[in-house]
């Protein structure tokens, strides 16, 4: 076994895990947090990503010991005050899920993506930078509209952007 | 995943040391071809030794006509570093073409070369800048790196911590991709030095990167797309599988290295 302390959602979490424990395991297994979902678990669909020191990353190829002494941010951790984060609130409002299986991945991926490309997103680019989440059921239309919407609203309300 | 033990290291002469006690080691980088692979219990490794908690195998440095990278830089770093993007655009743009954006906020430039995949792209960056593989233990030429498929010039346990490129006076990396993996089906990065061109191809031969000297001479002569007419690859080195036979990439390397030489020619 090998420790593991780590900041999880702002809380501070210490483990002892098996080595071979991959970070999506430890966080829904040991931690609880079933919103991070495993799809392919080959790093390809998406379905597992969070942010690990604020980059988005697929939890499913990343050991729980390689994020020790990191800070990960997960789908539970992105909502305020019982207020949804203005990127979820966006995929509700542009219905941009049917069975919601990719959402929360989709969702940790869009807020990176704001991070990174700011809040005036086309929809080359959305498409683009979407390529590493798959979703069966949508053909994406409606998360290409509720990303840029998302990024929108993450540009009026600073303090939640800040928190993230 | 078989059972490991794992060990983190802070310090190269640490990470060395513990390779030359341990048995049955793997280094680890960004994993993002180590894990899937273990997975699979492809490879089950008795000692991963994670590199990620050392801090001289990153930093990006540009000395003279040199750009140094560390080994554990990410390709999202190569990709975003304002030095990288200034001195080689061409390795920038090809950093971000690898995977998607989470693979490259993970995955490293050391672990891409040390693995050698036959469809990576750092391989071919490495081929035609002339890089040079700097380990805890020597200096490589890239020319003398890449022996095959999955293949270096690395010995047990040794480690590389840079890699060092000369910068080129133009160069250009072009990647017809898999539209389902994102590995090259064909990639070919063309780079001009004071000394002649160099082509270098991935995704293509069946022996894994390669450089094309006809091109590379053709193209010292005169840096256009236009003398590489009637230059071909040999399809009897080519790669063929479900997604292209081996026709079809060795017309696909005579396209994308057109295309690169162009696009090169147009950055000026």
């Amino acid at each position: 076994m090998t420790t593991v302390s780590l900041t999880v959602n702002g809380q501070s979490v210490t483990a002892d895990v098996d080595p071979r424990t991959l970070l999506v395991q430890f966080l829904r297994e040991n931690l609880r947090l079933t919103g991070t979902h495993v799809g392919c678990d080959t790093s390809q669909c998406g379905a597992c990503v969070v942010h690990l020191n604020g980059q988005a990353v697929k939890s499913c190829t990343t050991l729980a010991v390689q994020a020790n002494a990191s800070v990960v941010t997960t789908i539970e951790g992105i909502s305020q005050g019982g207020e949804l984060h203005p990127m979820q609130a966006a995929f509700r409002e542009h219905h941009g899920l049917q069975c919601g299986y990719c959402t929360p991945g989709m969702i940790m991926s869009a807020i990176d993506i704001v991070n990174r490309k700011g809040n005036a997103l086309d929809e080359q680019t959305i498409r683009a930078e979407l390529e590493g989440n798959l979703c069966r059921c949508t053909g994406y239309h409606n998360i290409v509209k509720a990303v840029a919407a998302g990024a929108e609203g993450m540009a009026q309300a600073p303090l939640q952007q800040a928190a993230e | 995943m078989y059972a490991f033990e794992y060990h983190r290291p802070t310090s190269v002469k640490e990470a060395a040391g513990l390779a030359g006690q341990a048995e049955d080691i793997k280094f680890l980088a960004g994993g993002h071809t180590l894990l899937p692979t273990m997975k699979l219990r492809l490879a089950g490794p008795a000692n991963v030794i994670d590199l990620g908690q050392i801090a001289e195998l990153r930093g990006i440095e540009r000395a003279g006509d040199m750009i140094t990278i560390g080994a554990m830089m990410k390709h999202a770093e190569v990709a975003n570093s304002a030095e990288v993007k200034q001195a080689i655009p061409a390795l920038a743009e090809m950093a971000e073409l690898i995977g998607d954006p989470h693979v490259r906020n993970r995955g490293t430039i050391g672990g891409s070369i040390a693995n050698n995949d036959p469809s990576a792209d750092y391989p071919a960056a490495c081929l035609a800048l002339n890089a040079t593989i700097i380990t805890n233990q020597r200096k490589i030429a890239a020319d003398d790196f890449f022996q095959g498929i999955f293949t270096t010039a690395l010995e047990e346990g040794e480690i590389i911590t840079q890699v060092s490129f000369p910068i080129p006076s133009q160069a250009a990396y072009t990647k017809f991709r898999n539209p389902a993996s994102r590995y090259a089906l064909v990639g070919v990065f063309v780079a001009k030095q004071a000394d002649g061109v160099r082509v270098a191809v991935t995704g293509a031969g069946s022996n894994g990167v390669f450089r094309v000297k006809e091109m590379e001479q053709a193209l010292s002569g005169n840096f256009a797309a236009e003398a590489l007419d009637g230059v071909t690859v040999a399809e009897s080195e080519m790669n063929s599988d479900i997604h292209a036979d081996a026709a079809y990439r060795a017309h696909l390397v005579g396209v994308m290295a057109r295309r690169a030489v162009q696009a090169a020619g147009a950055r000026g």
